[in-house]
């Protein structure tokens, strides 16, 4: 891409497109974190710049177990999840990238489907299945759909990186007297690594961001996630509407995935077209 | 150390290719066997199969006069050096080589010390605490060595290990794997597609195509007495001349002359029911400028008039090319083949362009129409349709079955 030479015409073109992509992506965060900052008083304000800044409201979210406790669910979700997905998705995508299997197909097509599947259909049977077994409003019943939607994201990039490792290494440590799964553990998973870590973080920024699961199978703190929580913010009394905590809280949440995007940029930029090019 | 038997070893594909028909061998213990042959002729999946990195689909592979068709690669006591090293990136050369040690639970301390001698006798022991990326290519080919000799195993399993490398070194660590092998006493199997590489490291060379075992003899015996058209084309660097022939009346003329026919040949020719129309192989080293020859030795071969196209120098040999006009091609699919997997574009007899090779002392110019003389001796002559060499029928050593059938 550095290479291509550009005429200052397509520069300046390209710089008011990017401008504009820029723009509209970024206004409304910097008007969420505007929001934060001001007072319940000035939330109709329309000047962008807080004419009077206050932590209030982040004082207020980070005050009560009302956002703290969920902020703890989201975090032991999230990691747990992952920590499931990943793990049964590398070994998934190991024999997806390097075995012959009857089924593999079938395998395959399924991850897809799942990745596919309307999440909103699957609420009310869902909903049902974890009252029934008294799973509802329980970690675990954010956990196992988590997984489930964890894997297929998992399994598709896990395996475009397996297929990068060179087959001779697994053969050679075949010969050097390993089992398949020494040779698995020893060899193959060290050198996929930096897949298993952008498949991890893909993983977890899915169950942080979830919130249709979240809202549906929570019914009190000891399970709703972050997301979910923001919906029940209730205002200082019943008529005002809680704007300002419901911003703070929003900017709170966002705040771990500017983190991670901006250290792992290019690894998740890798899981995200690895496969594209080659595969 | 262990002998190898491959007794009628076929691998099959799921989809009815079949990649290697029926291999019988014995590989000695302590010998250095090469596999050699075109690409796609079998002689890695053969390798493989002797790993344990492949199924045998048929017959039977023996390790220590132990069957082993169905025993994992860590139950073969046979270490491999890959074409690509294989080398493990993410450990350090010490790790690497010490891999398989640390797997059998061998103690730290023996670990340490067979990585070191065997870093030692390699050349390494400054580079031990390296990761492979920052090593070069004949450091890296070095350590997979090291790799398998740490393990003292029955066997050494060699895939190509030095086409990777670049020319010069590739002559060099080729004495040095030689001279490993004698110190170690260890039997090899190597495979490789280079018949310089086959000629000059093996005791003994399988050459092998499209599956089929062709012929399996000392390097010497291969090159000497071919036992077909492939292996005669395909072993020698340049390779065999081969020209239409015809035998008529006692002798066989050649667009180079006519050649008596000896009695060797004759009993070949009657044994093998041989055709009137037959391909001529003669090789480079068997013309040599006519004024060079001593009188003595001229009548054994014959002599006859060229005009000299190119003229290459090479400060031992000169290498001439020449061109005859046939008078009738003989055309023989054994031939197409030939050129085919030794990727010569135009080859075997339609081709007609000679090679000679001539002692330095020769005074032929390029352009010259130069006098040139041909032993008749060493003359090789094959039947067209199975590509087997008459010649060798007529000393009784009739070829094998699978020799020529393709």
């Amino acid at each position: 891409m550095a290479a291509v030479s550009t005429t200052p015409r397509q520069r300046i073109s390209w710089g008011t497109a990017n401008f504009v992509v820029i723009a509209l992506a970024l206004i409304p965060v910097l008007w969420l974190a505007s929001l934060s900052f001001k007072t319940p008083a000035a939330v109709l304000d329309p000047s962008f710049i807080p004419a009077q800044w206050t932590w209030g409201n982040y004082t207020q979210i980070l005050s009560t177990s009302q956002f703290i406790r969920p902020l703890v669910n989201s975090i032991g979700i999230g990691l747990i999840a992952t920590l499931i997905a990943v793990v049964f998705a590398s070994m998934a995508a190991y024999a997806v990238a390097r075995l012959r299997f009857p089924g593999k197909g079938v395998l395959i097509g399924m991850a897809l489907l799942i990745a596919m599947f309307p999440a909103i259909s699957l609420v009310t049977p869902l909903f049902n299945i974890l009252r029934a077994i008294g799973l509802f409003n329980t970690w675990p019943g954010l956990i196992i759909p988590y997984i489930a939607f964890g894997l297929p994201l998992g399994i598709y990039t896990l395996s475009a990186f397996f297929r990068e490792i060179p087959w001779e290494l697994e053969k050679a440590a075949k010969v050097d007297g390993a089992t398949p799964f020494q040779a698995f553990i020893r060899v193959i998973a060290p050198l996929a690594a930096p897949g298993m870590v952008t498949t991890s973080i893909l993983v977890f920024l899915f169950c942080w961001n979830e919130f249709l699961f979240a809202i549906s199978f929570t019914s009190t703190l000891a399970s709703r996630t972050a997301p979910a929580s923001i919906a029940y913010f209730s205002g200082s009394s019943q008529f005002t509407v809680p704007t300002g905590p419901i911003a703070a809280a929003a900017v709170v949440i966002t705040i771990p995935i500017i983190i991670f995007v901006v250290f792992f940029q290019r690894r998740i930029v890798a899981g995200l077209t690895s496969g594209a090019v080659k595969g | 150390m262990a002998e190898i038997v491959l007794d009628n070893v076929t691998k099959r594909y799921p989809d009815g290719a079949l990649a290697v028909d029926k291999f019988t061998m014995d590989i000695a213990d302590g010998e250095f066997v090469i596999l050699v042959g075109p690409s796609g002729c079998g002689k890695s999946t053969t390798l493989n199969m002797i790993a344990g990195l492949e199924d045998i689909t048929s017959g039977e592979l023996r390790i220590g006069g132990e069957v082993v068709n169905n025993k994992s690669p860590k139950d073969r006591d046979i270490a491999m050096v890959f074409q690509s090293y294989a080398l493990y990136p993410h450990m350090t050369v010490r790790e690497n080589m010490g891999f398989a040690l640390k797997l059998a639970k061998t103690p730290q301390a023996t670990i340490n010390q067979k990585v070191e001698e065997a870093a030692r006798i390699l050349d390494l022991t400054q580079h031990l605490d390296r990761k492979p990326a920052n090593l070069s290519g004949g450091q890296r080919q070095r350590v997979a060595m090291g790799r398998a000799i740490v393990r003292d195993p029955a066997a050494f399993l060699m895939d190509e290990p030095l086409s990777n490398l670049d020319a010069k070194l590739r002559v060099q660590t080729r004495t040095e794997v030689s001279r490993l092998q004698k110190r170690l006493g260890t039997t090899m199997v190597y495979v490789t597609h280079d018949q310089t590489e086959a000629l000059t490291l093996g005791d003994r060379i399988a050459v092998m195509r499209t599956g089929l075992l062709q012929q399996c003899g000392s390097p010497q015996e291969l090159y000497e007495r071919p036992y077909n058209l492939f292996v005669a084309g395909f072993i020698g660097s340049p390779s065999m001349n081969f020209l239409p022939g015809t035998v008529d009346q006692g002798v066989l003329r050649t667009p180079l002359g006519d050649i008596p026919v000896t009695d060797r040949l004759r009993r070949g020719l009657e044994r093998a029911k041989a055709p009137r129309d037959l391909i001529v192989g003669i090789r480079p080293e068997n013309f040599e400028d006519v004024t060079l020859v001593s009188p003595d030795n001229r009548p054994y071969g014959i002599t006859f008039r060229a005009t000299i196209d190119v003229l290459e120098s090479l400060g031992s040999d000169v290498f001439v090319y020449f061109t005859k006009e046939l008078e009738q091609g003989v055309d023989s699919q054994e031939l197409r083949e030939l050129a085919q997997d030794s990727g010569r574009a135009e080859g075997g007899v339609s081709g007609d362009t000679i090679v000679a090779r001539l002692d330095t002392a020769t005074r032929i110019r390029e352009g010259d129409n130069a006098e040139l003389w041909m032993d008749a001796r060493p003359l090789h002559v094959f039947d067209p349709r199975t590509g087997l060499n008459i010649a060798l029928e007529g000393d009784g050593a009739a070829p094998p079955a699978t020799g020529g059938a393709a």
